[in-house]
């Protein structure tokens, strides 16, 4: 028998049903608040993720890399492992007169995983703005994921938020090397927030507790980290602005009524990040998140652009989410000599799609379908007959007229389709 | 129950043929006078023994076809780097064979370490035997740009003009050259015990284990090695030499060089060997660089413009064209001499004829894969596809591969002057893909001035010298 490849997953149709269903909440939500569309190439240059400040060397460490048929020079390609980096990159190549540039996009990212059970290819719903360095444009994505996660009627959620320019000013004020300031915030980024607290008890015991309120502790008010300012800017001043901002973006939360919990050892799997960090989970099932990424646009010589962007994972927003019942509108049309479609099925059934029903042709389905209706059509000297079974309460109704056929299903209240 | 243990030539030979002897184990045929592939253990009647080039002990034993293999742990941790998750597992260090696996600069690059490379925007260029730990090293560095040449060997000779850096090993016997200097140690390794995890799980090894173990005692971990280096200064952005005017020629190592140093001569120009430098020699032309690399190297060094011209074979012209149709490089001249075969070998205990005699038994999956061993990977992935042959696995060699047939391999694609030692081998031909010579390759893109010029020149002599014969 044929395999797929390891690590990697089909999707079948119930599958394929619950992703377009969520990548069309998406996708309506994010048209509705201003962003635009766009769709990258899965292949990129290797050297887009290397720098310092793009991946965590975890993330680096698990790319699909290779030479392809223009590997002559050695420039490796890359299947996209992330897709705020390729969006930075378009955005630099094509629209940098557009500030901000608010974009979203569905695509797939590839990260290699040792195992082969968890899938090594998986979808995105993104959306990054470029060009505003505003805490409100940070609280406008938290607010537009999680107007997707409720669309999808996924409730429970908890948005947990942190901030990489607050722990970054920290590691700097600890008189850390650059070096060593990037090896720890690689560590917290990767999910290893003792990496930090190991160091600071190692080099000053007396710090040990102000840090511990901050990376021990979880807050879920503004006041946490006014609390938490209070403490720390003793002996850390130079903190001050990115706890500002780290508390306008907590309070318009607030404000809008948005509850969140602080988790500064969020981890993120990504260096880029420069202010806030959010991330929506179910328990422990993480559903998405991202933050702002000030620094990644000037590095890749895009000038000085600041961004921020969240991503939601399809798959696990697929697996989450209720499917809307599309059986209601769907009719299996056929005759009495099962597999004979004339011209008359063919004319019918086009009329149940123009009024936006579902019709499908029997052309030989083997025992029950899953359709709510069935439509027999018999022919009898040369004017057809219908007879409309519907499978919910068994009731056959016999009708003369296409008309009549559309009267029965709004009157059972159908649920319509949507013109295509 | 078969144990099966593959064993490695070159230079670990002579050690591990004394290691086994030691260990009580009496091998026939596993010495460096012996020409076969299939040395036989008398101690171990239930042993099955292969000898293969060092470098394909891993994938040999990665992919389950030895339980156990005997190799220097660089070429363990090159596949490991690319391939974390294979069935390949470290058993046991054998504490001989040390080398250095060093990433070295040119002297006069002005380099001193690798530690500030990631603050460099140019792009790096490593030439390597060891690609995919080159790689990891460059990632891990975080280095901005880097472009990594895999090669067959003689990295030595390409810094400073064809890369900045050459991940080489340095063994005692083997120092670096007097151009090269260490700017870092990437790995300290020794030969290695190595196993096929299912095997390892499942088979009692514990017989050949025990004599082994006994033998080498326990291998205390290398001391990590400290340099100090004497340059005057460290420069993050070595210096590159500025050779444009010249014209850099590449002539073949290995069985090719005499008759391409003769074929030379009598296009008057004289290639002259330097005892100090052999991968340097000198040439009585103004203007023209020469260095000896490997033929297998040179399509894809041209086509990056570090050899404005080679003299390699057409053989390896065509294999770095069907994996790079792009590469901006062509054949000038068919030189003619160094002819062979590239040809489809079998085992004769196959009852093949010819390549399309496979597709039966795999479309009856009484071959579930057909194994295709060679050292040209890109032929022979195109002859797969043009002959049907599917499903298929690709086995890349380095050389003596006409031993991994018939245990490890269906159907080698390999070249041959004669055909005579196939014949030796119980191998059958039953298909020429094409015929093969020494030619001359060039860039696609023209060279001007008096580079251009000096190009012209070099490959009139040849013409004419054609012309002549």
């Amino acid at each position: 028998m044929q395999k797929r490849c390891k690590g990697n997953r089909d999707l079948l149709p119930q599958d394929m049903e619950s992703f377009r269903n969520v990548e069309e909440a998406f996708r309506s939500s994010c048209l509705k608040w201003g962003y635009e569309e766009i769709r990258t190439p899965t292949l990129e240059y290797l050297h887009l993720f290397t720098s310092t400040g793009t991946l965590t060397p975890s993330m680096l460490g698990r790319v699909y890399s290779f030479l392809d048929w223009d590997g002559w020079s050695g420039e490796r390609v890359v299947l996209r492992p992330d897709g705020t980096i390729p969006t930075a990159r378009l955005y630099i190549e094509s629209l940098t007169q557009a500030s901000p540039a608010k974009l979203f996009y569905v695509e797939n990212i590839f990260s290699f995983e040792e195992t082969g059970k968890e899938s090594r290819e998986r979808w995105q719903c993104g959306a990054e703005m470029l060009g505003s360095t505003s805490p409100s444009a940070d609280v406008e994505l938290i607010m537009l994921a999680q107007e997707v996660l409720s669309k999808l009627g996924i409730s429970g959620t908890v948005l947990y938020l942190s901030h990489a320019g607050l722990i970054r000013s920290l590691l700097r004020e600890l008189g850390l090397d650059p070096t060593e300031q990037n090896r720890i915030f690689d560590q917290i980024m990767d999910g290893n927030a003792s990496g930090i607290m190991k160091t600071v008890a190692t080099a000053n015991p007396r710090l040990k507790d102000s840090l511990s309120l901050l990376f021990d502790l979880s807050g879920s008010s503004p006041g946490f980290i006014q609390n938490v300012k209070a403490t720390l800017i003793r002996d850390f001043p130079r903190i001050e602005a990115a706890m500002d901002d780290f508390l306008a973006i907590a309070q318009l939360l607030t404000d809008m009524g948005c509850s969140y919990q602080v988790d500064m050892a969020l981890g993120k799997g990504f260096e880029y990040y420069t202010g806030v960090i959010f991330r929506f989970q179910i328990g422990t099932q993480k559903l998405g998140g991202g933050g702002r990424y000030d620094d990644l646009i000037p590095l890749m010589g895009g000038g000085d652009v600041a961004a921020c962007g969240f991503a939601l994972d399809l798959d696990r927003l697929a697996g989450t989410s209720k499917n809307p019942d599309n059986s209601k509108s769907t009719i299996l049309v056929r005759t009495e000599h099962a597999g004979k479609i004339d011209k008359v099925v063919f004319e019918t059934a086009n009329l149940l799609r123009q009024a936006g029903y579902r019709a499908d042709l029997d052309q030989g389905y083997a025992g029950t379908t899953r359709h709510r209706w069935i439509l027999s059509i018999r022919g009898e000297k040369g004017k057809p007959g219908f007879m409309l079974t519907n499978q919910s309460s068994g009731k056959t109704t016999e009708l003369d007229s296409v008309s009549e056929i559309l009267g029965i299903l709004q009157v059972a209240n159908a649920t319509k389709t949507g013109p295509t | 129950m078969q144990l099966k243990l593959a064993l490695p030539k070159g230079q670990l030979l002579q050690e591990t043929s004394s290691l086994l002897h030691r260990s009580g184990l009496e091998i026939g045929g596993y010495d460096e006078q012996s020409r076969s592939y299939r040395p036989e253990c008398r101690s171990l009647p239930n042993a099955f023994m292969k000898v293969f080039n060092e470098k394909d002990i891993p994938i040999q034993v990665a992919v389950g076809n030895y339980d156990l293999g005997i190799c220097g742990q660089d070429w363990v941790e090159e596949l490991l780097a690319k391939y974390p998750s294979s069935a390949l597992i470290k058993i046991q260090d054998l504490g001989y064979g040390g080398k250095d696996l060093c990433m070295a600069a040119a002297k006069t690059a002005g380099m001193k370490s690798i530690d500030r490379l990631n603050g460099r925007a140019d792009n790096i260029r490593i030439a390597t035997e060891y690609p995919n730990l080159a790689e990891a090293f460059a990632l891990t560095r975080r280095l901005k740009r880097f472009a990594i040449f895999p090669l067959w060997g003689g990295a030595e000779a390409y810094p400073p003009e064809s890369a900045d850096l050459a991940l080489i090993s340095e063994t005692p016997g083997s120092p670096l050259n007097h151009d090269l200097v260490s700017v870092g140690t990437l790995l300290q390794s020794r030969a290695y015990l190595i196993a096929y995890r299912p095997s390892w799980e499942s088979k009692d090894m514990s017989p050949l284990l025990d004599r082994i173990y006994a033998t080498v005692g326990k291998q205390q971990p290398l001391p990590e090695k400290k340099r100090t280096l004497d340059m005057a200064q460290d420069s993050s952005c070595p210096k590159r030499p500025d050779d444009s005017g010249f014209v850099w020629l590449a002539l073949a190592d290995g069985h090719q060089q005499k008759p391409t140093i003769e074929f030379l001569a009598r296009a008057g120009m004289e290639v002259s060997d330097d005892p100090q430098n052999p991968r340097r020699p000198a040439i009585n032309l103004d203007g023209v660089k020469v260095k000896v690399i490997r033929p297998q190297d040179m399509p894809l060094q041209v086509a990056n413009g570090n050899f404005d011209l080679a003299i390699t074979g057409e053989d390896w012209l065509a294999d770095h064209l069907y994996r790079f149709p792009s590469s901006p490089v062509k054949k000038i001249l068919t030189l003619g001499f160094g002819k062979v075969r590239i040809v489809a070998v079998v085992s004769k205990k196959l009852p093949f004829e010819t390549p399309q005699d496979f597709r039966a038994p795999l479309r009856r999956q009484d071959i579930t894969t057909l194994r295709i061993a060679s050292e040209y990977v890109n032929i022979a992935d195109r002859y797969a596809r043009e002959n049907r042959l599917s499903p298929c696995h690709l086995i890349p060699t380095w050389g003596a591969s006409e031993a991994f047939l018939p245990e490890d391999a269906d159907l080698l694609i390999e070249n041959t002057q004669t055909g005579r030692t196939l014949v030796q081998h119980g191998l059958r031909t039953i298909d020429t893909l094409f015929e093969s010579s020494a030619c001359l390759i060039g860039s696609t893109q023209a060279a001007d001035g008096v580079k251009g010029r000096r190009i012209a020149d070099i490959i009139q002599r040849l013409e004419v010298t054609l012309t002549k014969s």
